[in-house]
């Protein structure tokens, strides 16, 4: 994936200008954390890349391809896990199917096709045997596990998480780390994570981007190998605080307003 | 004892449900009573208010006429209802699904509803002549309105997200209405059903009255000329009745339909 120097402006020429000259690129297979002080321009950066709005300039490359509109290329998961209350667990982890044009024609005729394959990705995330339920029914945390299922069923190459844990308490956050960590070992699709935690995107990310005040654009990156499968017990070393004081630093400057010397 | 108290508990909960249940009808025996009473005590004539047994025994003397133009009255107002839950179902998807079509029609929308649709009768009759229509077409203009409304909040207040996430699946906006609009739209519609059916009779009987042909508007038309106060009440009584059953349907078909807007106390919460 690719995004060279974009920009994006609201609502006309006096409009606000959330993103300027902003340029990232992302491997396949890759995991990528994106931080930055809030208002930013992370989210925008998500509906450009998932094609959702047009970029005002610049280009926008997915798996080869310019952005030119929405193509099923992506999975999406946000802060709310935005699950339908009228269907159960499974149906909305199969809502994807059917609306992605590949799979809508063969829904009915492969359906139990499809239903262990949701089964499988409800099992991945530590769901199973809940598919009959309904979202209310669930814990918040539990949501939130089913929108991760949501995004990934019709199998995208990329997947894109705007502050997915966000809005949860501690202890089910980390356990959700441990889990997206999981399905991201075994699966591999790209995955593009937007946050506001510094633990979360070491802990999780092959690379953190950092990102300036508004109008954004990419200002720093910091690479972080620590072999996987990562240990939660791990996020409390010294090598691994030290990263997360380094990227607080760079947020603190750029909130600041400043340009990082490196 | 554990047991025991468990046991006096769930006796108190059952209690409590039963006198839920009796509640509306103690209410409503009580009101008839105290009627009852400031009528004989404080002496008021029957042509001012009539006691409610005089309302019943005029029901049961005029039975025959008053279930023949109630039924014509419940046949327009369905009709238009019926109607109207058609059109407003279209109009409301429409409206909640395109910000043109909001804005190019809402402001006509709201104009039309403020007219007074007794002023609007006359102009029925000149168009459909004496008859059911103005009746069915007036329980249709005044109670498609509601409908349209809720119809349409439902549909334009889809989350921002979820709309995402299914556009950037390549959903067409027809699939998105399908798929989350309409489902998340019917807890409003069926709110909007339990207001509409009780203002469709107030459209039919209005419209029955300005233009008396059939149906339970003209009987108290007619039975306030004679100064049978009595029959009158009981035509009103009548109406009550009719607006309290169909309310009723409509909200079991509800609780049918929409069960889970209402979240069922069965649901447990296991932690993760």
């Amino acid at each position: 994936m690719e995004i060279a120097d974009v920009a994006m402006r609201y609502g006309g020429a006096e409009g606000t200008l959330a993103l300027q000259g902003c340029s990232l690129s992302v491997q396949e297979g890759e995991f990528v954390a994106v931080v930055g002080p809030s208002g930013c321009g992370k989210s925008t950066l998500m509906r450009l890349v998932s094609g959702l709005w047009p970029a005002s300039a610049g280009q926008v490359w997915v798996a080869g391809r310019e952005v030119a509109g929405p193509v099923p290329l992506v999975g999406m998961a946000f802060q709310n896990p935005t699950l339908l209350p009228w269907r159960s667990i499974l149906d909305n982890v199969m809502l994807p199917l059917e609306v992605v044009p590949a799979h809508r024609a063969r829904l009915r005729a492969e359906r139990a096709a499809y239903e262990a394959k949701a089964e499988a990705l409800l099992k991945l995330v530590g769901l199973e045997g809940f598919g009959k339920r309904h979202p209310h029914q669930l814990s918040g945390g539990m949501q939130q596990r089913t929108s991760l299922c949501r995004a990934l069923i019709h199998e995208p190459p990329l997947l894109m998480l705007d502050e997915p844990f966000s809005a949860l308490d501690v202890f089910t956050r980390e356990d959700l780390w441990a889990v997206l960590q999981d399905v991201w070992l075994e699966r591999k699709p790209t995955v593009i994570l937007v946050t506001h935690d510094l633990r979360e995107a070491v802990y999780l990310a092959d690379r953190v981007l950092v990102m300036s005040a508004r109008p954004g654009r990419i200002i720093a990156e910091r690479r972080v190998d620590f072999p996987r499968p990562r240990r939660l017990e791990a996020t409390y070393d010294a090598e691994f605080n030290a990263v997360v004081a380094e990227l607080r630093a760079l947020i603190a400057r750029a909130r600041a307003g400043e340009e990082p010397d490196a | 004892m554990p047991d025991s108290r468990a046991d006096s508990l769930a006796t108190a909960a059952r209690r409590q449900r039963r006198l839920e249940a009796a509640l509306p009808w103690l209410v409503i025996g009580g009101a008839f009573f105290l009627w009852e009473a400031g009528v004989w005590l404080l002496g008021i004539s029957p042509f001012i208010l009539p006691a409610p047994s005089a309302v019943v025994q005029a029901g049961l003397r005029w039975w025959q006429p008053l279930m023949q133009d109630s039924l014509v009255t419940l046949g327009t107002t369905l009709l238009g209802f019926a109607m109207a839950i058609v059109f407003g179902l279209a109009l409301g998807v429409a409206i909640g699904s395109s910000t043109l079509v909001y804005r190019g029609l809402y402001p006509l929308l709201i104009a039309f509803n403020s007219i007074p649709k007794v002023a609007v009768v006359p102009v029925l009759i000149v168009w459909f002549g004496i008859g059911i229509w103005p009746a069915v077409i007036t329980a249709f203009l005044i109670s498609f309105f509601p409908i349209v409304v809720n119809v349409a909040t439902g549909i334009a207040t889809v989350e921002p997200e979820l709309r995402d996430v299914l556009r950037a699946l390549g959903a067409r906006p027809l699939d998105i209405v399908r798929k989350v609009g309409l489902p998340r739209a019917m807890p409003y519609f069926f709110a909007s059903l339990k207001v509409a059916i009780t203002v469709a009779f107030v459209g039919s009987i209005i419209a029955e009255s300005v233009a008396p042909n059939a149906g339970i508007g003209r009987l108290m038309m007619v039975a306030s000329s004679r100064f049978d106060v009595p029959l009158v009440f009981a035509g009103l009584v009548v109406t009550g009745v009719m607006g309290v059953l169909l309310y009723w349907i409509a909200e079991r078909l509800e609780r049918r339909v929409t069960g889970w807007a209402t979240r069922g106390q069965e649901g447990l919460t296991p932690g993760g």
